[in-house]
């Protein structure tokens, strides 16, 4: 456990090294929200029909949302997947670790470091420095941002579990690299990053409820917002971690699979 | 050899090159067309919450959404070379394209011709017809010649960014993502009809990055709509002009950058 923790911490430091890169990051991010924000503007002051979600509530979704974009699996690790293209894997299979352990704490930092570094920012700019009416709110409660945190932590290691799986497969060479590529967009859609869950049609909501991705961003925010109380707060962290333990063992099978049959690229 | 036609062959050389792995080429592009569509698919439940957006309807934002987003794919496609540029100067490899007897700027947007981007394009225009046919639209020579005209204005325009983008990092490869903010945030803002937007936004869009232009005002011509802005309606007109002034003058500004380019050596 002590190799993962500093393999962790290390990813981190290094990562948190690109801080010109974060600031552009958080100007996009500003951007991208206040389009998104005035667009829902739109939306709601042309209709009176009942929603699923106050503006207000959906203002802060969207902020919410702009700023743990980094924490969405939708990229791999670029690294190992290098490595894997280049034949450097082989080195890593020398390393006396679990490589799924391995590349699931390097997952851990990627989703977890270069996001705080963007998060704070971004929430200070929408919480103070927007038009009132297009503001981030604070948390409902106390209890509230509690089991936001929690289940943010869980959010990570579900995220990691996902991208981990991405680099895995590419051991299955060209069309895990398709796979890399396809699954993102379904990520961005069904975990909330485009619009919040509650605004699909009433039908699809048990499905977005079961599958994984509302366990990325939706569910975390809705604690938040205060959608959902303290009560469901069990559940929530039940279905994130669950998923997240199940994709981690999918992923140490593939990984077992895919070496008994790997062919080392390069020489 | 002239220009156009060396240009021919780096496009053809890339094109062989991508249909080398045709499995994962196929992968790459239906993923490019998918998030997209997936998109266009969130606007769409958004309308039947909703029903309209500040009059506008989901058929007509389906004509905005996908001239951008056509115009878009073609300059990803075309400009890739640019919207990678920085990776040349940080390993000094633009200094093997100043050596040679050629303008840097066929070079660069030799280096690769990005087929997978008919992803995006098929989808686009997918959305696009679907649109028009949805609104029962009759389409005359004269909106077919604007809407294409205008498309390749907006992909002109969308090249121009690109250049500006490579151009910026002749002084510093890092913090690029900032020109994101105005190639995927404007395609962003463009999927919507530049009305909804408040005041300041709109003005940006149209006088000083202006995107509004790739589908905007020609748009407001072909659906044959009062324009809610009360711009003239000669702007459809001069919106493709526009696009192919902007990358005149980005091609300007990337003249100014590569004089001031000093190899990082090695």
């Amino acid at each position: 456990m002590r190799a993962y923790a500093a393999l962790l911490r290390l990813r981190c430091l290094l990562l948190l090294q690109y801080r010109v890169a974060a600031f552009a990051g958080i100007c996009t991010q500003v951007f991208f929200g206040l389009v998104r924000v005035m667009i829902f503007d739109g939306f709601f002051r042309s209709s009176s029909l009942a929603q699923p979600m106050s503006f207000a509530h959906t203002v802060t979704y969207i902020w919410l949302g702009q700023a743990l974009l980094g924490m969405l699996p939708w990229n791999g690790d670029r690294e190992v997947q290098d490595l894997i293209r280049t034949g450097n894997v082989s080195y890593e299979l020398c390393r006396p670790v679990n490589l799924n352990g391995l590349w699931l704490s390097r997952c851990v930092a990627l989703r977890s470091a270069p996001t705080a570094l963007r998060a704070v920012p971004v929430i200070l700019t929408a919480s103070l420095l927007m038009p009132p009416e297009y503001r981030l709110a604070p948390p409902a409660s106390a209890a509230a941002a509690l089991a936001w945190a929690l289940t943010t932590a869980g959010a990570v290691l579900l995220a990691a579990a996902i991208t981990n799986l991405y680099s895995i497969a590419l051991l299955w060479t060209i069309s895990g690299e398709g796979i890399a590529r396809l699954v993102p967009p379904f990520v961005a859609l069904l975990g909330g990053m485009l619009i919040p869950l509650s605004f699909f049609p009433d039908w699809m909501q048990p499905l977005l409820r079961w599958l994984p991705f509302s366990g990325l961003m939706d569910v975390p925010f809705r604690l938040y917002l205060g959608q959902l109380g303290p009560g469901d707060l069990a559940g929530a962290l039940a279905h994130q971690l669950g998923w997240a333990f199940g994709l981690a063992l999918l992923g140490q099978w593939l990984i077992s699979r895919g070496l008994k049959r790997v062919v080392v690229q390069g020489g | 050899m002239s220009g156009i036609r060396l240009y021919g062959r780096y496009v053809s050389l890339s094109l062989q090159s991508q249909m080398q792995y045709r499995a994962s080429f196929v992968m790459f592009a239906l993923a490019n067309g998918l998030s997209a569509l997936l998109e266009f698919f969130a606007t769409a439940a958004l309308f039947a919450r909703f029903g309209s957006l500040r009059g506008w309807a989901l058929p007509e934002v389906a004509l905005f959404y996908g001239m951008v987003h056509t115009a878009f794919a073609l300059a990803e496609a075309a400009g890739r070379g640019f919207d990678v540029f920085h990776l040349h100067v940080r390993n000094g490899t633009f200094d093997r394209m100043m050596l040679r007897p050629r303008s840097t700027v066929l070079q660069v947007l030799g280096q690769d011709f990005q087929l997978l981007r008919v992803g995006r394009f098929a989808q686009g225009l997918f959305v696009l017809l679907w649109g028009a046919a949805s609104l029962g639209m009759r389409w005359t020579a004269e909106s077919v010649f604007l809407a294409v005209l205008s498309v390749v204005g907006g992909a002109l325009l969308f090249s121009g960014l690109f250049v500006l983008q490579a151009t910026l990092s002749f002084w510093s490869v890092e913090g690029l993502e900032i020109a994101n903010t105005l190639t995927y945030g404007g395609v962003e803002a463009a999927q919507f009809p530049l009305s909804i937007y408040r005041k300041w936004l709109r003005e940006f869009f149209v006088f000083v990055v202006p995107i509004g232009c790739i589908n905007y005002f020609p748009l407001i011509r072909i659906l044959g709509r009062g324009d809610p802005l009360g711009y003239p309606g000669w702007a459809a007109w001069v919106s493709p002009a526009v696009g192919l002034g902007f990358f005149l003058v980005s091609l300007r500004v990337w003249g100014v950058g590569v004089r001031h380019y000093r190899s990082t050596g090695s």
